[in-house]
Protein backbone atom coordinates (compact mmCIF):
# COMPACT_ATOMS: atom_id res chain seq x y z
CA UNK A 1 0.00 0.00 0.00
CA UNK A 2 2.74 2.39 1.08
CA UNK A 3 4.70 1.53 -2.03
CA UNK A 4 1.90 2.77 -4.26
CA UNK A 5 2.13 6.25 -2.82
CA UNK A 6 5.88 6.42 -2.23
CA UNK A 7 6.87 7.84 -5.68
CA UNK A 8 4.26 10.59 -5.37
CA UNK A 9 5.41 11.42 -1.85
CA UNK A 10 9.02 11.73 -3.10
CA UNK A 11 7.93 13.93 -6.03
CA UNK A 12 5.86 16.15 -3.74
CA UNK A 13 8.74 16.50 -1.29
CA UNK A 14 11.13 17.55 -4.06
CA UNK A 15 8.59 20.08 -5.36
CA UNK A 16 8.36 21.64 -1.91
CA UNK A 17 12.16 21.66 -1.56
CA UNK A 18 12.49 23.34 -4.98
CA UNK A 19 10.02 26.06 -4.04
CA UNK A 20 11.83 26.53 -0.71
CA UNK A 21 15.20 26.86 -2.48
CA UNK A 22 13.81 29.46 -4.88
CA UNK A 23 12.31 31.46 -2.03
CA UNK A 24 15.59 31.37 -0.06
CA UNK A 25 17.61 32.55 -3.09
CA UNK A 26 15.19 35.43 -3.70
CA UNK A 27 15.41 36.43 -0.04
CA UNK A 28 19.22 36.36 -0.02
CA UNK A 29 19.58 38.53 -3.15
CA UNK A 30 17.04 41.02 -1.84
CA UNK A 31 18.73 41.45 1.51
CA UNK A 32 22.18 41.84 -0.05
CA UNK A 33 21.24 44.42 -2.66
CA UNK A 34 18.59 46.49 -0.94
CA UNK A 35 19.32 48.06 2.36
CA UNK A 36 16.35 48.51 4.62
CA UNK A 37 17.29 52.11 5.43
CA UNK A 38 15.70 54.90 3.41
CA UNK A 39 18.11 56.60 1.00
CA UNK A 40 18.54 59.76 3.07
CA UNK A 41 19.56 57.80 6.15
CA UNK A 42 22.34 55.96 4.32
CA UNK A 43 25.84 57.46 4.22
CA UNK A 44 26.90 58.93 0.90
CA UNK A 45 28.61 56.41 -1.36
CA UNK A 46 30.94 59.09 -2.67
CA UNK A 47 32.59 61.72 -0.49
CA UNK A 48 35.34 64.34 -0.76
CA UNK A 49 38.04 61.66 -0.56
CA UNK A 50 36.70 59.81 -3.60
CA UNK A 51 38.58 60.53 -6.85
CA UNK A 52 36.39 62.94 -8.78
CA UNK A 53 36.76 61.33 -12.22
CA UNK A 54 37.51 63.10 -15.50
CA UNK A 55 37.16 66.86 -15.24
CA UNK A 56 34.98 68.47 -16.47
CA UNK A 57 32.49 65.60 -16.49
CA UNK A 58 29.95 65.08 -19.28
CA UNK A 59 26.80 66.70 -17.95
CA UNK A 60 23.33 66.99 -19.41
CA UNK A 61 20.89 69.30 -17.62
CA UNK A 62 20.99 72.35 -15.36
CA UNK A 63 23.74 72.85 -12.78
CA UNK A 64 21.05 73.96 -10.29
CA UNK A 65 19.06 70.71 -10.62
CA UNK A 66 18.20 69.26 -7.18
CA UNK A 67 18.74 65.70 -8.41
CA UNK A 68 21.93 64.48 -10.09
CA UNK A 69 22.14 61.01 -11.59
CA UNK A 70 25.67 59.83 -12.29
CA UNK A 71 25.80 56.84 -14.64
CA UNK A 72 28.82 54.56 -14.87
CA UNK A 73 28.21 53.00 -18.24
CA UNK A 74 29.63 50.64 -20.84
CA UNK A 75 28.40 51.34 -24.37
CA UNK A 76 28.48 47.63 -25.24
CA UNK A 77 26.58 46.41 -22.17
CA UNK A 78 23.02 45.48 -23.22
CA UNK A 79 21.38 46.63 -19.95
CA UNK A 80 23.11 50.03 -20.38
CA UNK A 81 21.58 50.19 -23.84
CA UNK A 82 18.23 49.35 -22.26
CA UNK A 83 18.61 52.07 -19.65
CA UNK A 84 19.36 54.72 -22.30
CA UNK A 85 15.76 55.29 -23.54
CA UNK A 86 14.52 55.12 -19.93
CA UNK A 87 16.89 57.90 -18.90
CA UNK A 88 15.85 59.99 -21.91
CA UNK A 89 12.23 59.65 -20.83
CA UNK A 90 13.05 60.64 -17.24
CA UNK A 91 15.09 63.64 -18.43
CA UNK A 92 12.14 64.86 -20.49
CA UNK A 93 9.77 64.26 -17.62
CA UNK A 94 11.75 65.94 -14.82
CA UNK A 95 13.18 68.73 -17.01
CA UNK A 96 15.32 71.23 -15.05
CA UNK A 97 15.02 69.19 -11.84
CA UNK A 98 17.23 66.37 -13.16
CA UNK A 99 20.87 66.48 -14.19
CA UNK A 100 22.66 63.48 -15.72
CA UNK A 101 26.40 62.79 -15.65
CA UNK A 102 28.04 60.05 -17.69
CA UNK A 103 31.20 58.24 -16.54
CA UNK A 104 33.15 55.75 -18.63
CA UNK A 105 33.21 52.24 -17.16
CA UNK A 106 34.08 50.01 -20.13
CA UNK A 107 34.14 46.36 -18.98
CA UNK A 108 37.01 45.44 -21.26
CA UNK A 109 37.17 41.81 -20.08
CA UNK A 110 33.56 41.24 -21.04
CA UNK A 111 33.09 43.38 -24.17
CA UNK A 112 35.59 43.53 -26.98
CA UNK A 113 34.53 46.92 -28.40
CA UNK A 114 33.70 48.63 -25.09
CA UNK A 115 37.02 50.44 -24.80
CA UNK A 116 37.03 51.66 -28.40
CA UNK A 117 33.44 52.85 -27.98
CA UNK A 118 34.43 54.78 -24.85
CA UNK A 119 37.36 56.26 -26.80
CA UNK A 120 35.06 57.26 -29.65
CA UNK A 121 32.67 59.02 -27.25
CA UNK A 122 35.52 60.82 -25.49
CA UNK A 123 37.13 61.80 -28.80
CA UNK A 124 33.80 63.32 -29.82
CA UNK A 125 33.75 65.04 -26.43
CA UNK A 126 37.02 66.80 -27.28
CA UNK A 127 35.08 68.45 -30.10
CA UNK A 128 32.11 69.22 -27.88
CA UNK A 129 29.92 66.42 -29.27
CA UNK A 130 30.12 63.81 -26.50
CA UNK A 131 26.34 63.39 -26.04
CA UNK A 132 25.70 63.16 -29.78
CA UNK A 133 28.18 60.27 -30.02
CA UNK A 134 26.87 58.74 -26.76
CA UNK A 135 23.37 58.67 -28.30
CA UNK A 136 24.62 57.12 -31.56
CA UNK A 137 26.52 54.39 -29.70
CA UNK A 138 23.58 53.43 -27.51
CA UNK A 139 20.93 53.70 -30.22
CA UNK A 140 22.87 51.45 -32.57
CA UNK A 141 24.41 49.19 -29.92
CA UNK A 142 23.03 46.01 -31.49
CA UNK A 143 24.43 46.96 -34.92
CA UNK A 144 28.06 47.24 -33.86
CA UNK A 145 28.31 44.94 -30.82
CA UNK A 146 28.55 41.74 -32.84
CA UNK A 147 30.90 43.07 -35.50
CA UNK A 148 34.45 41.78 -35.74
CA UNK A 149 35.73 45.30 -36.23
CA UNK A 150 33.93 48.42 -35.01
CA UNK A 151 36.29 51.27 -35.90
CA UNK A 152 34.77 51.91 -39.33
CA UNK A 153 31.27 52.12 -37.88
CA UNK A 154 32.40 54.52 -35.16
CA UNK A 155 34.00 56.69 -37.86
CA UNK A 156 30.65 56.70 -39.67
CA UNK A 157 28.95 57.93 -36.48
CA UNK A 158 31.64 60.59 -36.08
CA UNK A 159 30.93 61.81 -39.61
CA UNK A 160 27.21 61.73 -38.90
CA UNK A 161 27.48 63.94 -35.80
CA UNK A 162 29.64 66.38 -37.77
CA UNK A 163 33.11 65.87 -36.33
CA UNK A 164 36.39 67.00 -37.87
CA UNK A 165 37.43 63.56 -39.09
CA UNK A 166 41.18 64.13 -39.18
CA UNK A 167 41.11 65.21 -35.56
CA UNK A 168 38.71 62.42 -34.51
CA UNK A 169 40.96 59.72 -35.96
CA UNK A 170 43.98 61.23 -34.22
CA UNK A 171 42.22 61.66 -30.87
CA UNK A 172 40.73 58.16 -30.91
CA UNK A 173 44.12 56.67 -30.06
CA UNK A 174 45.48 59.73 -28.29
CA UNK A 175 46.46 60.36 -24.67
CA UNK A 176 43.74 62.95 -23.86
CA UNK A 177 40.99 60.39 -24.39
CA UNK A 178 42.91 57.73 -22.52
CA UNK A 179 43.43 60.00 -19.50
CA UNK A 180 39.72 60.78 -19.22
CA UNK A 181 38.77 57.09 -19.35
CA UNK A 182 41.45 56.29 -16.79
CA UNK A 183 40.21 59.01 -14.40
CA UNK A 184 36.58 57.87 -14.64
CA UNK A 185 37.82 54.32 -14.08
CA UNK A 186 39.73 55.39 -10.96
CA UNK A 187 36.52 56.89 -9.58
CA UNK A 188 34.52 53.72 -10.37
CA UNK A 189 37.25 51.59 -8.83
CA UNK A 190 37.37 53.66 -5.62
CA UNK A 191 33.60 53.34 -5.32
CA UNK A 192 33.80 49.57 -5.91
CA UNK A 193 31.60 49.72 -9.00
CA UNK A 194 32.41 46.63 -11.08
CA UNK A 195 29.18 46.23 -12.99
CA UNK A 196 27.25 48.42 -15.38
CA UNK A 197 25.07 50.36 -15.43
CA UNK A 198 25.76 51.58 -11.90
CA UNK A 199 23.94 54.77 -10.97
CA UNK A 200 24.46 57.23 -8.19
CA UNK A 201 21.60 59.49 -7.20
CA UNK A 202 22.91 62.57 -5.39
CA UNK A 203 26.11 60.66 -4.57
CA UNK A 204 24.32 57.58 -3.23
CA UNK A 205 24.47 54.30 -5.10
CA UNK A 206 21.14 53.18 -6.53
CA UNK A 207 20.63 49.49 -5.58
CA UNK A 208 20.28 47.09 -8.52
CA UNK A 209 16.97 45.89 -7.13
CA UNK A 210 15.66 49.44 -7.68
CA UNK A 211 16.81 49.38 -11.31
CA UNK A 212 15.28 45.95 -11.81
CA UNK A 213 11.82 47.22 -10.85
CA UNK A 214 9.83 48.97 -13.55
CA UNK A 215 9.56 52.61 -12.47
CA UNK A 216 12.03 51.95 -9.62
CA UNK A 217 14.33 54.74 -10.77
CA UNK A 218 11.46 57.19 -11.24
CA UNK A 219 10.27 56.47 -7.69
CA UNK A 220 13.82 56.98 -6.35
CA UNK A 221 14.06 60.37 -8.10
CA UNK A 222 10.67 61.39 -6.73
CA UNK A 223 11.75 60.43 -3.22
CA UNK A 224 14.92 62.49 -3.57
CA UNK A 225 12.91 65.46 -4.88
CA UNK A 226 10.44 65.32 -2.02
CA UNK A 227 13.37 65.39 0.42
CA UNK A 228 14.90 68.52 -1.06
CA UNK A 229 11.99 70.91 -0.57
CA UNK A 230 9.13 72.22 -2.74
CA UNK B 1 16.49 -6.36 -4.91
CA UNK B 2 16.83 -3.49 -7.37
CA UNK B 3 17.27 -4.21 -11.05
CA UNK B 4 19.77 -2.42 -13.29
CA UNK B 5 17.11 -0.27 -15.04
CA UNK B 6 15.73 0.72 -11.65
CA UNK B 7 19.17 1.82 -10.55
CA UNK B 8 19.70 3.76 -13.79
CA UNK B 9 16.37 5.56 -13.29
CA UNK B 10 17.44 6.34 -9.72
CA UNK B 11 20.70 7.84 -10.97
CA UNK B 12 18.79 9.87 -13.58
CA UNK B 13 16.48 11.20 -10.84
CA UNK B 14 19.45 12.17 -8.65
CA UNK B 15 21.26 13.91 -11.52
CA UNK B 16 18.12 15.78 -12.56
CA UNK B 17 18.11 17.32 -9.07
CA UNK B 18 21.45 18.98 -9.88
CA UNK B 19 19.85 20.42 -13.01
CA UNK B 20 16.79 21.51 -11.05
CA UNK B 21 18.85 23.37 -8.43
CA UNK B 22 20.91 25.02 -11.18
CA UNK B 23 17.83 26.09 -13.14
CA UNK B 24 16.22 27.53 -9.99
CA UNK B 25 19.39 29.52 -9.31
CA UNK B 26 19.38 30.84 -12.91
CA UNK B 27 15.69 31.73 -12.66
CA UNK B 28 16.30 33.81 -9.54
CA UNK B 29 19.36 35.45 -11.13
CA UNK B 30 17.32 36.25 -14.21
CA UNK B 31 14.44 37.73 -12.26
CA UNK B 32 16.39 39.67 -9.64
CA UNK B 33 18.96 41.57 -11.52
CA UNK B 34 21.49 39.72 -13.67
CA UNK B 35 19.38 40.74 -16.62
CA UNK B 36 19.72 44.43 -15.69
CA UNK B 37 23.49 44.62 -15.39
CA UNK B 38 26.83 43.57 -16.89
CA UNK B 39 29.70 42.40 -14.71
CA UNK B 40 33.39 41.82 -15.28
CA UNK B 41 33.54 38.48 -13.53
CA UNK B 42 31.38 36.18 -15.63
CA UNK B 43 29.37 36.01 -18.79
CA UNK B 44 26.06 35.10 -17.14
CA UNK B 45 24.73 38.64 -17.35
CA UNK B 46 25.51 38.70 -21.09
CA UNK B 47 23.74 35.40 -21.59
CA UNK B 48 20.80 36.09 -19.27
CA UNK B 49 20.26 39.60 -20.60
CA UNK B 50 20.36 38.47 -24.24
CA UNK B 51 17.17 38.19 -26.24
CA UNK B 52 17.65 34.41 -26.34
CA UNK B 53 17.11 34.07 -22.59
CA UNK B 54 13.38 34.67 -22.93
CA UNK B 55 10.93 32.66 -25.04
CA UNK B 56 7.47 34.17 -25.49
CA UNK B 57 7.86 36.21 -22.33
CA UNK B 58 8.96 33.24 -20.22
CA UNK B 59 12.57 33.11 -18.99
CA UNK B 60 14.30 29.99 -20.37
CA UNK B 61 15.54 29.21 -16.87
CA UNK B 62 11.92 28.72 -15.75
CA UNK B 63 11.35 26.27 -18.61
CA UNK B 64 14.58 24.53 -17.58
CA UNK B 65 13.42 24.18 -13.99
CA UNK B 66 10.09 22.76 -15.17
CA UNK B 67 11.90 20.33 -17.49
CA UNK B 68 14.26 19.05 -14.78
CA UNK B 69 11.39 18.67 -12.34
CA UNK B 70 9.52 16.63 -14.97
CA UNK B 71 12.61 14.48 -15.57
CA UNK B 72 12.86 13.83 -11.84
CA UNK B 73 9.17 12.90 -11.54
CA UNK B 74 9.21 10.62 -14.59
CA UNK B 75 12.43 8.90 -13.51
CA UNK B 76 11.02 8.22 -10.04
CA UNK B 77 7.80 6.85 -11.50
CA UNK B 78 9.74 4.71 -13.99
CA UNK B 79 11.91 3.36 -11.18
CA UNK B 80 8.70 2.27 -9.45
CA UNK B 81 7.61 0.39 -12.52
CA UNK B 82 5.45 2.83 -14.45
CA UNK B 83 6.21 1.87 -18.06
CA UNK B 84 4.67 4.94 -19.68
CA UNK B 85 6.83 7.23 -17.51
CA UNK B 86 9.95 5.60 -18.92
CA UNK B 87 8.80 6.26 -22.48
CA UNK B 88 7.89 9.87 -21.76
CA UNK B 89 11.27 10.33 -20.08
CA UNK B 90 13.05 9.22 -23.26
CA UNK B 91 11.08 11.72 -25.35
CA UNK B 92 11.58 14.59 -22.87
CA UNK B 93 15.32 14.04 -22.52
CA UNK B 94 15.57 13.85 -26.32
CA UNK B 95 13.96 17.28 -26.64
CA UNK B 96 16.17 18.68 -23.85
CA UNK B 97 19.26 17.34 -25.62
CA UNK B 98 18.35 19.16 -28.85
CA UNK B 99 17.58 22.35 -26.89
CA UNK B 100 20.95 22.09 -25.13
CA UNK B 101 22.77 21.77 -28.47
CA UNK B 102 21.04 24.93 -29.72
CA UNK B 103 21.70 26.93 -26.52
CA UNK B 104 25.36 25.95 -26.36
CA UNK B 105 25.71 26.93 -30.02
CA UNK B 106 24.16 30.33 -29.21
CA UNK B 107 26.58 30.91 -26.34
CA UNK B 108 29.60 29.94 -28.42
CA UNK B 109 28.88 31.66 -31.72
CA UNK B 110 26.16 34.27 -31.31
CA UNK B 111 26.34 35.74 -27.79
CA UNK B 112 30.03 34.78 -27.62
CA UNK B 113 29.93 34.55 -23.83
CA UNK B 114 29.63 31.45 -21.70
CA UNK B 115 27.63 31.33 -18.51
CA UNK B 116 29.02 28.61 -16.27
CA UNK B 117 25.62 27.82 -14.80
CA UNK B 118 24.19 27.32 -18.29
CA UNK B 119 27.13 25.02 -19.07
CA UNK B 120 26.42 22.99 -15.93
CA UNK B 121 22.87 22.52 -17.17
CA UNK B 122 24.23 21.38 -20.54
CA UNK B 123 26.43 18.83 -18.77
CA UNK B 124 23.50 17.49 -16.74
CA UNK B 125 21.40 17.07 -19.88
CA UNK B 126 24.29 15.32 -21.60
CA UNK B 127 24.59 12.80 -18.76
CA UNK B 128 20.83 12.29 -18.75
CA UNK B 129 20.96 11.62 -22.49
CA UNK B 130 23.66 8.99 -21.90
CA UNK B 131 21.54 7.28 -19.23
CA UNK B 132 18.44 7.28 -21.42
CA UNK B 133 20.40 5.75 -24.30
CA UNK B 134 21.79 3.07 -21.96
CA UNK B 135 18.26 2.28 -20.74
CA UNK B 136 16.90 2.17 -24.26
CA UNK B 137 19.58 -0.29 -25.39
CA UNK B 138 18.78 -2.54 -22.44
CA UNK B 139 15.11 -2.52 -23.44
CA UNK B 140 16.04 -3.45 -27.02
CA UNK B 141 18.27 -6.32 -25.90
Amino acid sequence: MMKRFLPFIIIGAVLLLAIGLGWMLVRSTESSSETKLPAEARPETSNSNTPSGANPPHVRGEASAPVTLEEFGDFQCPPCGGLYPELKKLEAEFGPRLRVIFRERPLIQAHEHALLAARAAEAAGLQGRFWEMHDQLYEHQKDWSELKEARTVFEDYARLVGLDMERFKRDLDGPAVETRIFLDGARAHALGFDSTPTLMLNNREVPFATLAKPDGLRAAINTALSGTGP
Amino acid sequence: MTSVPQRLYGIAAAISLVGLGDAIYLTVEHLTGQSVRCTISHGCSEVLSSSYAVVAGVPLAVLGAAAYFSVFSLAILAAFGYRLAGKLLTVLVGIMFLMTLWLTFLQAFVIRHFCQFCLLSALVTLVLTGLVIALWRRMQA
